[in-house]
């Protein structure tokens, strides 16, 4: 075991340097010019935009500024971005919070996802199974920035149960309700993939055997159905992990997080090259890592799945 | 063969056997024991295909779902069928700006006096081509890539496990603006152009769940015995072990086709979806979104459409899983 | 112009617009007139990440632009009507319009305590004119004499020829030509002093800045991201003294964001109601919103360059479009009134606004007169019916869609014609397009005010060559217009003369106005005395609690 996840970690340099890569061709090939665009609809004055193509290495062919930026990994300086600022302290700005808000947000859809599912499966065509059907359909249909706005007037403004807007700190009471947001969507999937699971393995022999053998149907339910149940719900979590952490753009936006998606999006729109890629290869690890951490859980869960190292 | 050949006539009482002990075993009457013995020595023995066929063609679920869809795919077709007006070439009048239902238009008007009825109709087809053909892309690279990694493991695995690691970090919506000005989609964005995007994008997740599934399955033991009664190493993947797979891949490309529908209409909130002039339900949920407050009708008839399209795919989903899991069917 | 790259204000303004220049000066208060108030209160208002670091002339954008107007003050200072008043000068005097001498106030401290004398303005303007400090605002000072020698590229010349230093309080400035206007712009950020530390080292003041203004930056008050917390200067003796115990900025993303947060207390000053909300707004706030107009507007630039678009046939189809446009409709029904339909080139705060020039006929709505333009121009050169009119604009940020669907449902609807909106992801991709001349129909476009001057909305844009000049409009007839009017010896001659150069442009129509920008913004139960200045921002100083 040990030497497979050595090797896991050696896998993570092929991974940066193919992520970083991609992620500076895609920068690159960005339309508009991100130094025309800070005069605005003003005439470009050409001697102070030469000046700060310099400076942001914006002068050099594309693999040059591969290479530099690279280099500067290396040296554990990542840059400034636009406003003068080292990348490093903006990572270590963003990363925290939404660190957080993707934690959150996976706990709640795990916890209601999973036992949610698991009361639609063992009831299956019932009326709970019905409701939770219709309110997935209700979480699918509804696009993120409708279903935020909805619940932030609701809860924060007319019910004044939680703050419209995430205070300063970003703590963990003021993420509770952006959390919850950013967690529905994936909410519906976890519960169908449950209830799914959970209907297949009702019916397998050792469900069977244990039940035979008397043992309480708690019992039967968490460590036979549940325990065998969850490889694929743990599959869509473990990415999931990810996808929370860069792809909260939306939810941020609604409740005013200062987390990577927003930073990310504002870092894409304007074009800052480092920005973007410092932040997506932070990102690459973590789902490096979740995926590692998933796949060590599989062969905890099922005894049957061995890794060859 | 039973024809209730869903899960909880046999695991229902099973569990339940704790409260009356005298029956932990099913009463042989609730079992059909004969028809599970009983050998079928007048047919031929079906193929996996013919034998799904076979059990979708008698379940009520997969016959209301088929009927949906074909009714979606009617209206996404020939929508003139379905819809007096044609959007299309009348214009909208601002003087009928957030109107109610009038005579003709039964879904009354958006802030820009469209006819919601006329629209919702019109847009099933872009709204459909990106949902459908997003979900069939990503199933076919998703599904391939994820079913190869976990079934040979190894350096496939590693290999494939890790470029599926890089395209997953990709921002989409860095993604999309790249994509959306490369020559050919730069002058023309249609529904197609979401179809690439989305696709390119979101193949990482299901290869995922599909290598998480095979993985699980890989090492049981009806694959160790097909292996041994000489089935070939593909075969057996392709026979065996992800039939044994399909649900969870079934239950993320169905739940997938309705978030690629909307991650459209998300696109065009962040200004990069389809232009206004291509109508679609993502566009007009998008374009409802500012007057939610004092309208919220012409935002709710395209997300009922779209719910109601989810809905469809998902109980085909359910039937086909049904079919095709052997775990979830018994003859 | 200042330009949000990120938020709110691309969406109310321009092309790029948008530039809310945030200054002003003390007046009456909407709610209460100048009235008593709780001038203990700390007042939270919303703003947006500033794109540069701190330093006056490499701000050009309103997260930053705002911040600095409070932080410095420069020689004149707008009232709220626009009308400069002196602030850090004692007078400016120039009878050519072409030379000028500057007397500044004497004891004029920064918060450090670093005199402020003639030397540190030529030091500052020659420090933003110069290439090699690569100022985004550099530009600013191209009027004055050897700009040209000191904003080459690679040039090591630090200074203009043209200013000069006479004694501790006087400066004489040489601009290159006479231009009447010039004393109005030196109220725009570029122009304020700043400290002798913050030329030695940019990047560090940047991040702290120290000013002269009626504001300080408390200390750690920039968080990035989050927040920008300012308290009164104590030393600061001008016109806009605080009322308030000091302003802080909330930093957002999105203005949705920020009236929820306006609706539940959270903020306290919102200075732009987002689109989401116009429908419901006066029900939400009572009376504590506010509706005024200020300096910028909407148009739609239609390049020359297009062949369909030139010479006679053009200027017929850009009559035609511009007629076929029901303005009045659009403002009522899209912006809920939160913009006033056109009637000029300029905004009606301005000194010498005229809304009757002749030629503003061709901004009213007659379908009629529309198709029979449009039928003339046909006559000269045929419209191929399968082409599409394309209006493009910015999707990224700014809320142009709903505008521009409603804009080209007219056009279709009038002239039977194929329009279409074409969405560009991205601000600095449509700028590409713009500054290339690559352009395949018209877009979006408009102005702010750097500084309140009808000249400032017409030569800058329309001016043969001009940096702004999306249209690619020439017409030598209007730039000798335009030439008269910074020629001439008073600012109401200069204004008659500018308005009649907006006569040539209500004919040829380079762009196509829309509509007046108005500030429509509201406040919480916690504060009172708001008002908004000239320039669509509102008075912070002056604002109190309750």
């Amino acid at each position: 075991m040990a030497t497979y996840i050595l090797k896991r970690f050696l896998q993570l340099i092929p991974v940066f340097l193919g992520a970083t890569l991609l992620v500076y061709f895609l920068v690159f090939s960005l339309p508009g010019d991100p130094i025309a665009a800070l005069f605005g609809d003003k005439p470009v004055n050409e001697a102070v935009a030469a000046k700060l193509r310099v400076q942001y290495h914006l002068d050099q062919p594309f693999f040059m500024q591969y290479l530099l930026y690279l280099k500067s990994i290396f040296t554990f300086d990542l840059g400034q971005d636009f406003s003068g600022r080292p990348i490093a302290a903006v990572l270590a700005e963003v990363f925290p919070v939404t660190a957080r808000l993707a934690v959150m947000a996976l706990i709640f859809e795990a916890v209601f996802g999973i036992v949610f599912g698991l009361i639609a499966g063992l009831r299956k065509g019932r009326f709970f199974d019905a409701t939770v059907l219709v309110a997935s359909l209700v979480v699918i249909s509804i696009p993120i920035f409708v279903l935020g706005f909805l619940l932030q007037f609701t809860i924060g403004v007319q019910l004044g149960w939680a703050k419209p807007t995430v205070s300063s700190a970003a703590t963990v009471q003021d993420l509770i309700l952006p959390a919850i947001v950013l967690g529905l969507a994936s909410f519906a999937y976890v519960l169908r993939l449950t209830r799914t699971s959970v209907l297949e393995n009702m019916n397998a022999d050792y469900v069977r055997t244990a039940s035979a053998k008397g043992l309480s149907r708690f019992r039967v339910v968490r460590v036979h159905i549940l325990r065998n149940s969850l490889i694929p719900v743990i599959t869509f979590l473990g990415a999931d992990l990810g996808t929370l952490m860069g792809g909260a753009i939306v939810t941020e936006g609604i409740f005013n997080v200062p987390g990577v998606g927003n930073r990310l999006y504002r870092a894409v729109l304007t074009g800052e090259g480092p920005t973007v890629v410092s932040i997506v290869t932070v990102l690459v690890l973590i789902y490096c890592l979740s995926n590692l951490l998933v796949d060590l859980l599989y062969a905890w869960l099922d005894p049957r799945i061995r890794y060859d190292a | 063969m039973t024809p209730e050949n869903n899960t909880p006539r046999h695991g229902a009482p099973a569990v339940r056997a704790r409260r009356q002990m005298e029956h932990f075993v099913a009463d042989v009457a609730e079992t059909p024991l004969q028809a599970t013995d009983k050998v079928r020595e007048d047919n031929a023995p079906l193929s996996l295909w013919g034998e799904a066929w076979r059990n979708l063609r008698r379940q009520p679920l997969f016959l209301i779902a088929a009927f949906l869809i074909l009714v979606v795919m009617a209206v996404s077709l020939f929508p003139g069928l379905f819809s007096p007006v044609d959007p299309s070439s009348e214009a909208c009048q601002l003087a009928n700006s957030d109107g109610g239902p009038a005579a003709g238009h039964p879904l009354g008007y958006t802030q820009q006096g469209c006819d919601v009825y006329a629209r919702v109709i019109f847009g099933t087809r872009s709204s459909v081509t990106v949902g459908l053909f997003t979900t069939l892309a990503v199933l076919l690279v998703g599904g391939i890539i994820g079913a190869l990694a976990g079934y040979y493991g190894g350096w496939v695995d590693a290999i494939l496990a890790r470029i599926n690691d890089i395209f997953f970090a990709l921002p989409l919506i860095l993604g999309a603006i790249v994509v959306m000005q490369l020559p050919m989609f730069r002058a023309n964005r249609t529904a197609w152009t979401l179809v690439v995007i989305l696709a390119t994008f979101g193949w990482p997740q299901l290869a995922r769940i599909t290598r998480g599934a095979v993985l699980e399955v890989r090492n049981a033991d009806f694959v160790m015995a097909a292996r041994s009664l000489g089935v070939s190493r593909v075969g057996a993947l392709l026979r065996h072990v992800l039939p044994n797979a399909l649900a969870p891949i079934v239950v993320v490309a169905t739940i997938s086709l309705g978030t690629f529908i909307v991650a459209e209409s998300t696109l065009s909130f962040l200004g990069i979806g389809l232009p206004p002039s291509v109508m679609s339900w993502g566009n007009d949920i998008q374009a409802a979104q500012s007057s939610l407050r004092s309208n919220p009708m012409p935002l709710l008839y395209p997300a009922i459409a779209l719910s109601i399209t989810v809905l469809s795919f998902i109980m085909l989903g359910d039937a086909l899983r049904d079919a095709l899991d052997p775990k979830a069917r018994k003859r | 112009m200042r330009f949000s790259r990120t938020s709110k204000a691309l969406g109310m303004a321009a092309i790029a617009a948008l530039a809310l220049t945030g200054c002003g000066a003390g007046g009456p208060a909407a709610g209460g007139g100048s009235t008593g108030g709780d001038t203990s209160k700390v007042i939270l208002v919303d703003g947006s990440e500033p794109q540069r670091p701190l330093m006056p002339a490499d701000t050009n954008e309103v997260g930053g632009g705002k911040v600095m107007q409070m932080m410095f003050a420069g020689l004149v200072s707008y009232d709220p009507s626009g009308k400069p008043v002196n602030e850090v000068a004692e007078s400016i005097e120039g009878k050519d319009g072409q030379n000028f001498t500057i007397k500044v106030k004497k004891d004029q401290k920064f918060t450090n305590g670093e005199a402020i004398t003639a030397k540190t303005f030529v030091d500052s303007w020659n420090f933003g004119a110069a290439a090699k400090n690569a100022q985004l605002s550099g530009s600013f000072f191209e009027s004055i004499k050897g700009y040209d020698g000191a904003s080459a590229e690679g040039s090591t010349v630090e200074t203009m020829s043209g200013l000069k230093v006479v004694d501790d309080q006087t400066f004489t400035v040489a601009l290159k030509q006479p231009e009447s206007d010039w004393p109005l712009r030196l109220g725009y950020t570029a122009f304020v002093p700043v400290p002798s530390g913050a030329l030695k080292d940019p990047k560090a003041f940047g991040e702290k800045p120290v000013g002269n203004g009626p504001y300080k930056m408390a200390d750690g008050g920039w968080q990035h991201n989050v927040q920008i917390q300012l308290v009164p200067n104590p030393d600061y003796n001008g016109p806009r003294k605080p009322k308030n115990a000091g302003v802080t900025f909330k930093i957002f993303q999105n203005d949705d964001a920020a009236y929820q947060d306006l609706l539940s207390n959270n903020l306290d000053v919102l200075q732009v109601i987002p689109t989401s909300a116009l429908k419901n707004f006066k029900s939400d706030l009572g009376d504590r919103t506010i509706n005024k107009p200020y300096a910028g507007n909407q148009t739609i630039a239609i390049p020359e360059y297009l062949p369909e678009w030139s010479g006679e046939a053009g200027k017929l189809r850009r009559q035609a479009i511009s007629m076929a446009i029901n303005r009045d409709e659009i403002t009522k029904v899209i912006f809920s009134s939160a913009r006033q339909p056109a009637k000029d080139f300029t905004a009606p705060v301005l000194d010498g606004y005229s809304g009757s020039i002749p030629g503003s006929e061709n901004l009213v709505f007659d379908a009629a007169k529309a198709k029979d333009a449009w039928a003339k121009a046909d006559a000269i050169q045929k419209w191929d019916a399968d082409k599409t009119f394309t209006i493009a604009y910015n999707a990224d940020k700014g809320g142009h869609k709903a505008w521009v669907e409603a804009v080209v449902n007219q056009l279709k609807n009038t002239l039977g014609i194929k329009v279409e909106g074409k969405p560009y992801a991205t601000f600095k991709e449509s700028r590409d397009d713009a500054t290339a001349k690559t352009l395949t129909g018209a877009i979006r476009a408009g102005w702010q005010a750097d500084y309140p001057s009808l000249y400032n909305f017409l030569g800058p844009i329309y001016k043969t060559g001009a940096g702004s000049n999306d249209a690619s409009y020439a017409n030598p007839v209007f730039d000798k217009a335009i030439a008269d009017g910074l020629n001439a010896s008073s600012v109401s001659d200069g204004n008659k003369a500018m308005n009649k150069a907006q006569e040539i442009l209500l004919t040829d129509l380079p762009a196509i106005p829309l509509w007046y920008q108005v500030a429509q913004g509201g406040w919480s139960d916690k504060v009172t005395n708001v008002d908004y200045g000239w320039d669509g921002v509102p008075l912070y100083y002056d604002i109190t609690g309750k």
